[in-house]
């Protein structure tokens, strides 16, 4: 293949206590790929993509089996902190810590590494706060808390927070579903030029978005992978009866 | 139509509690007029209490419940924060069901019962070890100077701080549950430990209703009667030791209301209990004020960056 491999994996099984969740599958993800994980709800997308940055562990009760390769290494024999670091995460609610302003959130993940300096911090969020296209916009709102803005902004504000950490990977849960078009619009402008330097997994329920702006589809369903494949190829060509009906909402 | 009454019905509570508030409140104020009128500011100045000549200053009282409190508070705190924690955060579930029990069990508990033990298992114990201890060890301080006695502010401190850690805890503990997991996640995402996870995800979300809990576990401290009217000695002196009886405004009220006679003593003891009623207004009105200010300490610590 000409597209590097970021993420390979194998036999993944994942359970809720005795609950499995995800059956037992493997693919490769691209580098510098968006890559739309959609299925019907339930199916396990956002456990899936838990499975990717050893988040699903953290629920009691929670368990997984099979292999997780970050470039070559086994994320499951890694420590859990530093996997964390390269691979992160933006969540379906755009929860920033609302005791905090916008400044002190995106730095909130720096502090953690350990990172005191005020001029790097400063020059680490700025850059975070540009690569997300709200640098200009907020301003010198970025010293007030981050609960006064638009939840459009707020969702921003978050993947910008993801990002001053300097991860490769960005698993992006449902971004969009709390926020009103244009600002979604904003967002999927945002991982088009994000892609040149991360790789991205995005799990959505909009098949135009998935279809907009991804490289490569997976779809899943009952905690099976049903089709993984170029993205043109899976919505116009889909291999399987279940994708086709599933992309033409002729099932759920 | 039935939505106007329910309104309608509403509206007429609310007022009538605010009503009840200004009732007791006028109330008591009428009551303790006599005193008001005869001692005026020199009540809550002077530190003589002497219902024989009708002379009647209440500082000795003041000071024993503030003091009392402020301890309760500085041993209740830590603790309490801390039981909140980890039943909120790390304590498996069974654990956490079980001391979540005992702690309601513990804020269920009559004062009275607290009192028993207190002067028969705290204060012997505070007198024969603890004290020595401190007296021995940390003499050089003001605070623990003085003849160990048990029966002495350190005491009621003590007593208090034991009483108003379960309310503390429980208030705070449901709190901490309600912050949501969404503020503990991304923070998880990005490789923060436990404690981080605790300390800039959680607390910070919370701290408005942690205030609260401390408001509550406070407003207990200062209202409790009868534990304390059993360990603090009563004797009104005001002296920096902790080992020194002391006296507190709750406890004079019980202890002299059912023998006061004249109009004037009865009078001067409503009058302790309307600086009681001030008091805790002040200390809700503080936990507002605190609430307030640390929201806009958001913006102060930043224009520094
Ligand atoms: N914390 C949890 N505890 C128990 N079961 C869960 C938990 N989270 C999800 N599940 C179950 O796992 C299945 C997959 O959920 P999820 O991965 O969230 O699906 P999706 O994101 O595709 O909607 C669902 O049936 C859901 O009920
Ligand atoms: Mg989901």
């Amino acid at each position: 293949m000409l597209n590097s491999c970021k993420l390979k994996i194998a036999g993944l099984q994942a359970w809720y206590d005795s609950r499995q969740v995800l059956k037992g599958f493997g693919m490769e993800i691209r580098a510098n790929k968006i890559t739309a994980v959609i299925g019907p709800s339930g199916c396990g997308k956002s456990t899936f993509i838990r499975c990717l940055n050893r988040m699903h562990e953290i629920v009691p009760g929670a368990r997984v089996s099979g292999s997780v390769l970050l470039d070559e290494q086994d994320i499951y024999r890694a420590n859990p902190v530093e996997i964390r670091r390269r691979i992160g995460m933006v969540f379906q609610a755009p929860n920033v810590f609302p005791a905090m302003s916008v400044f002190e959130n995106i730095a909130a993940g720096l502090s953690l590494n350990g990172l005191r300096n005020k001029q790097k911090l400063r020059e680490v969020v700025e850059k975070s706060l540009a690569q997300v296209g709200l640098l200009e916009e907020i301003g010198s709102f970025i010293h007030l808390p981050a609960t006064g803005l638009s939840s459009g902004q707020l969702q921003r504000v978050c993947i910008a927070r993801a990002l001053a950490v300097q991860p490769e990977v960005i698993l992006m849960d449902e971004p969009c579903s709390a926020l009103d078009p244009i600002a979604s619009f904003h967002i999927e402008e945002l991982l088009s030029e994000l892609k040149q330097q991360y790789t991205i997994v995005i799990v959505t329920h909009n098949m135009q978005q998935a279809a907009r702006i991804s490289d490569y589809t997976v779809f899943l369903s009952q905690g099976d992978l049903i089709e993984y494949g170029s993205t043109p190829t899976v919505f116009i060509n889909p291999r399987d009866r279940r994708t086709e009906s599933y992309i033409t909402g002729r099932s759920a | 139509m039935s939505r106007d009454l329910f309104r309608g019905m509403t509206a007429v509570l609310s007022l009538g509690l605010v009503l009840l508030v200004f009732l007791m409140a006028f109330v008591i104020w009428q009551q303790a007029e006599a005193s008001v009128q005869k001692s005026g500011w020199e009540f809550i100045v002077s530190r003589h209490w002497d219902p024989v000549h009708e002379e009647f200053g209440a500082l000795p009282y003041i000071y024993g419940t503030v003091i009392s409190t402020m301890l309760a508070v500085l041993f209740a705190g830590p603790v309490s924060i801390g039981a909140a924690i980890y039943l909120a955060e790390f304590a498996p579930r069974r654990t956490k069901a079980l001391l979540a029990f005992v702690v309601d069990v513990l804020a269920a508990i009559p004062s009275i019962v607290y009192g028993l033990w207190g002067s028969f298992v705290l204060a012997p114990f505070l007198r024969n070890y603890i004290e020595p201890w401190l007296g021995k060890n940390l003499g050089f301080l003001p605070f623990f100077q003085g003849s160990p006695f048990g029966l002495d502010m350190l005491a009621a401190g003590i007593m208090l701080a034991i009483m108003s850690i379960p309310v503390i805890t429980a208030v705070a503990r449901e709190v901490l549950e309600t912050v949501p997991d969404g503020q503990r996640e991304p923070l998880i995402a990005m490789g923060a430990t436990p404690w981080e996870v605790v300390r800039i995800g959680v607390i910070p979300y919370a701290r408005n209703g942690i205030v609260g809990a401390f408001t509550l576990g406070l407003g207990k401290a200062i209202g409790e009667t009868m534990a304390v009217t059993m360990v603090i000695g009563n004797e009104p002196k005001i002296s920096a030791s902790l080992f020194s009886p002391a006296h507190s405004m709750t406890s004079v009220i019980v202890n002299e209301f059912a023998q006061a006679t004249s109009v004037l003593h009865l009078s001067s003891l409503i009058h302790i209990g309307l600086l009681l009623f001030g008091l805790t207004l002040l200390i809700n009105v503080l936990a507002r004020l605190l609430i307030y200010q640390m929201s806009w300490r958001v913006k102060k610590r930043n224009e520094n960056t």
